[in-house]
C-alpha cells in the first residue's frame, strides 16, 4: 500500500470572521496519496478550509503543516511554490489567453524564483518573488528560448495526457464548461503540485460526464503522483472516489471515515436532512 | 489552415520593415519640409509614450492614471541636464539653479537615460504604496501622485523655475533620436510580453487570484511592470522636452491631459497590443495636426467663417466616439500585428480569390 504519512496537517485551525466562526477547530490531516473527500452542507466552511490552506485567510488560531514545515503565515503565491495547488469553485481561467498559455503560466514560479521550496525550509518564508537575473536574462533571450521551448513541451505534455491538445491554441473562454473545469485541473498539474486542493469539480456536469472524472481524477492520482483533497457535493462522485471523508457542518467537523461508515453515520444524516427526518434514513 | 512563417522568416521580415521604416525616414528627413519632419518625430514619441502604458495598462491591467507624472519628471531632468549652465543662469530669475544642475551639462542620449532612470525610481516609489490598491482607487491614488509632481513642480523653484518653466532646452530631438527610441521600446516591451513574464502579467490582468495560486507574486510583477513603464516615460519624456523646447508645469503641457491623451492614443489602438499603441500614437498624432484647418478661416459657399478656437477637439472627440462604437475593443483589440496574422489573412484572402 501507498505511504502513510501525513502531507497536510491542520493543528486545531479556527478561522472566525469578526463575530462569525466559519472553521471552528478543525483538526485533521491529508495522507500522502490518498483521495480525501471534504462534503457538508453549504455554508459548513469547507471552502474557508481551502482557503485557510492556501494562504488566502490567515487562521486566528491553530497552524497548518506540509510536509511538517509550518505554512499557515505563507502568502499564496509561496504556498503553490512549496507544492500545493488548488482549483476554484467558480472556474478561474484566464479567458482571454489560449489554453496553452493556461497551462505555460502555471511555470512561470519555477523559472522565476531561486529554488523556492529549499529556501522555504531553510528561513520558513520565501523573500524573493523574481529571480532578478532571470528576467533580463528572458527580455534579452537569453538561454531563454531553450527553456521556453522545455515549458511548452512541459504543458503541452500535461494538455496531452487531460485530451485538451488539440485544443491548444484556442482561448480559454471559448472551451464548453466541462473542458474548462479540465483546464483548471491541467494548469494546477503544471505547477509540480504535490497536493491538488479541487473545490467541486463535478459542479456542473451532467451524471455521465461526472462519472468520466471519477475515474479522470483517481487516474491523475495515479500518473502525476499527487495527494487529492476534493471539496465535493455530488454524492456519487464523493463515494465512489474518496478513501476518507471528512464531514463539516456549522464549521464543525463532525465525522470521518470511510464512504460506508459516512453513509451510515447518524449525525452527517442529521446534518443533512435536519434531525426530525433522520429516523426515516434508518 | 492558417500555416505559420518560421521564426527565421520572421526575423529576416522584421529586420526588412525596420530598414524600410529607416528609410522611408531618410527620405522624409531630406525631402519634407520642417512642420512634417516634427510631426514624424512626434509619432515616434507618442509611440513611446503609448506602449510604455500599454505595458502598465493593457498588459498588466494596472489602471493607471499617472503617467504624466512620469514623463514630467523626465522631461525636467534630461532637459536640465541638456540646458548650458549660461542658458540655466538666464532663465532662472527666481532662484539659483540648485547644485547640480548649476554646475552639469550632459550630451542629449546620457540626459534622456538619467530622466528614464529617475522616472523609473519614482514610479518604484509611487508605486509600492498605490499598487497595493487596484482598479477605480489606484487610478486615482496615481492620479493624485502625478498631480503631486506637477505640484512640486511649480513651487521647486530653484530646480523647475516654477511657473516660469524652462525655456530655450536645445532642440535635440529628430526622427532619428525618436524613432530609434521606439524601436529600443517596442523591442524591450515586446521581448518581454512575449517570455513567461508577459504570460505572468496578462494572467495578473486575467485574474488576480488565479494568478496568485499558480505561484506568481503579484505584486512583485505588478510594481515591474510599472517601473518598466515608467523608466519609458521618462525616456519619452526627455523626447518630448527637447521636442518642444519649453516646458512648463500647466495641467494642458506635462499635466494631466497628457495622461489622457496617452491613454486615448492607446484605447483607439488597443488596449494591450503594443502595435495598436503605435497605431493608435500615429493616428492621434496626424489627426490632431490635420485638423487644425477647422480652426482656420474658411469660406463654404461664400459664407465666411472666421476659425473657432477647439473646434479640432470636437471633431476628434466625435472621431474617438465613433471608433468606440464600431471598434469597442479599440483598433487592434489585444491582438498583435505580427506577420504571421497578415500571412494568414493573406493565404485566406489568395483562397477565397481562387473560388
Amino acid at each position: 500500500m501507498r505511504a502513510m504519512n501525513e502531507i497536510l496537517k491542520l493543528d486545531h485551525v479556527t478561522m472566525q470572521f469578526g463575530g462569525l466562526t466559519a472553521v471552528n477547530d478543525f483538526n485533521n490531516h491529508v495522507r500522502e496519496g490518498e483521495i480525501l473527500g471534504l462534503i457538508g452542507p453549504n455554508g459548513a466552511g469547507k471552502t474557508t478550509v481551502f482557503n485557510v490552506v492556501t494562504g488566502v485567510y490567515y487562521p486566528t488560531k491553530g497552524k497548518v503543516l506540509f510536509n511538517g514545515l509550518d505554512i499557515t503565515s505563507l502568502k499564496p503565491h509561496h504556498i503553490t511554490h512549496v507544492g500545493i495547488s488548488r482549483t476554484f469553485q467558480n472556474i478561474r481561467l484566464f479567458q482571454d489567453m489560449t489554453v496553452l498559455d493556461n497551462v505555460m503560466v502555471a511555470q512561470h514560479h519555477e523559472i522565476a524564483t531561486k529554488d523556492a521550496e529549499k529556501y522555504l525550509v531553510k528561513i520558513g518564508k520565501s523573500k524573493y518573488g523574481a529571480n532578478s537575473t532571470w528576467f533580463w536574462r528572458s527580455v534579452f533571450k537569453l538561454g531563454y528560448l531553450r527553456r521556453e521551448k522545455e515549458m511548452k513541451d512541459k504543458a503541452l505534455n500535461i494538455l496531452e495526457k487531460l485530451g485538451l491538445r488539440k485544443l491548444a491554441a484556442e482561448k480559454a473562454s471559448s472551451l464548453p464548461y466541462g473542458e474548462q473545469r479540465l483546464l483548471e485541473i491541467a494548469r494546477a498539474l503544471a505547477t509540480d503540485a504535490k497536493l491538488l486542493l479541487l473545490d467541486e469539480p463535478a459542479a456542473g456536469m451532467n451524471p455521465s460526464e461526472s462519472q468520466q472524472l471519477v475515474q479522470l481524477i483517481k487516474w491523475i492520482r495515479d500518473e502525476f503522483k499527487v495527494t487529492i483533497f476534493i471539496i465535493e457535493h455530488d454524492m456519487k462522485v464523493v463515494m465512489g472516489l474518496c478513501e476518507r471523508i471528512l464531514v463539516m457542518d456549522y464549521g464543525v467537523l463532525i465525522a470521518e471515515g470511510t464512504p460506508d461508515e459516512i453513509q451510515e453515520n447518524k449525525k452527517v444524516i442529521e446534518a443533512y436532512l435536519g434531525e426530525e427526518w433522520s429516523h426515516v434514513a434508518e | 489552415m492558417p500555416m505559420k512563417l518560421s521564426n527565421r522568416t520572421n526575423f529576416i521580415l522584421t529586420v526588412a520593415l525596420v530598414f524600410f521604416v529607416w528609410l522611408l525616414l531618410f527620405f522624409i528627413n531630406g525631402h519634407m519640409n520642417t512642420y512634417m519632419i516634427r510631426i514624424v518625430s512626434l509619432i515616434g514619441i507618442y509611440g513611446v509614450m503609448a506602449v510604455s502604458l500599454t505595458l502598465i495598462n493593457g498588459i498588466t491591467g494596472i489602471f493607471s492614471l499617472g503617467h504624466s507624472g512620469f514623463i514630467a519628471l523626465g522631461a525636467y531632468t534630461s532637459a536640465l541636464l541638456t540646458m548650458s549652465i549660461h542658458q540655466k543662469e538666464v532663465t532662472f530669475i527666481l532662484d539659483k539653479v540648485a547644485w547640480p544642475f548649476n554646475s552639469v551639462q550632459l550630451p542629449f542620449l546620457p540626459a534622456t537615460i538619467i530622466g528614464g532612470i529617475v522616472a523609473a525610481v519614482f514610479s518604484f516609489l509611487i508605486g509600492w504604496p498605490s499598487l497595493r490598491l487596484s482598479g477605480d482607487y489606484l487610478a486615482i491614488a496615481t492620479l493624485g501622485f502625478s498631480e503631486i509632481i506637477r505640484i512640486l513642480a511649480l513651487n521647486l523653484r530653484s530646480i523647475t523655475n516654477g511657473a516660469l518653466g524652462l525655456k530655450s532646452i536645445p532642440q535635440y530631438t529628430n526622427v532619428w533620436w525618436s524613432w530609434t527610441w521606439l524601436l529600443i521600446t517596442v523591442l524591450f516591451v515586446g521581448s518581454l510580453v512575449n517570455s513567461s513574464f508577459g504570460r505572468a502579467l496578462k494572467a495578473i490582468r486575467e485574474d488576480r487570484v488565479a494568478a496568485a495560486s499558480m505561484g506568481i507574486n503579484i505584486f512583485k510583477h505588478q510594481l515591474l511592470s510599472f517601473v518598466i513603464g515608467g523608466f519609458f516615460a521618462g525616456i519619452s519624456g526627455s523626447l518630448y522636452a527637447h521636442w518642444l523646447t519649453t516646458i512648463d508645469p500647466r495641467t494642458t503641457s506635462i499635466g494631466v491631459m497628457l495622461t489622457f491623451n496617452v491613454l486615448i492614443m492607446i484605447v483607439i489602438g488597443g488596449l494591450g497590443s503594443i502595435s495598436g499603441a503605435i497605431i493608435g500614437a500615429g493616428l492621434f498624432a496626424i489627426l490632431t495636426e490635420w485638423l487644425r484647418f477647422l480652426e482656420e478661416p474658411m469660406k463654404i459657399f461664400s459664407f465666411e467663417f472666421s476659425g473657432i478656437a477647439g473646434l479640432r477637439m470636437l471633431v476628434f472627440s466625435a472621431m474617438f466616439v465613433m471608433v468606440m462604437i464600431f471598434w469597442p475593443r479599440g483598433i487592434m483589440g489585444r491582438k498583435e500585428l505580427t506577420w504571421n496574422t497578415l500571412y494568414s489573412k493573406l493565404r485566406r484572402g489568395s483562397g477565397e480569390s481562387n473560388e
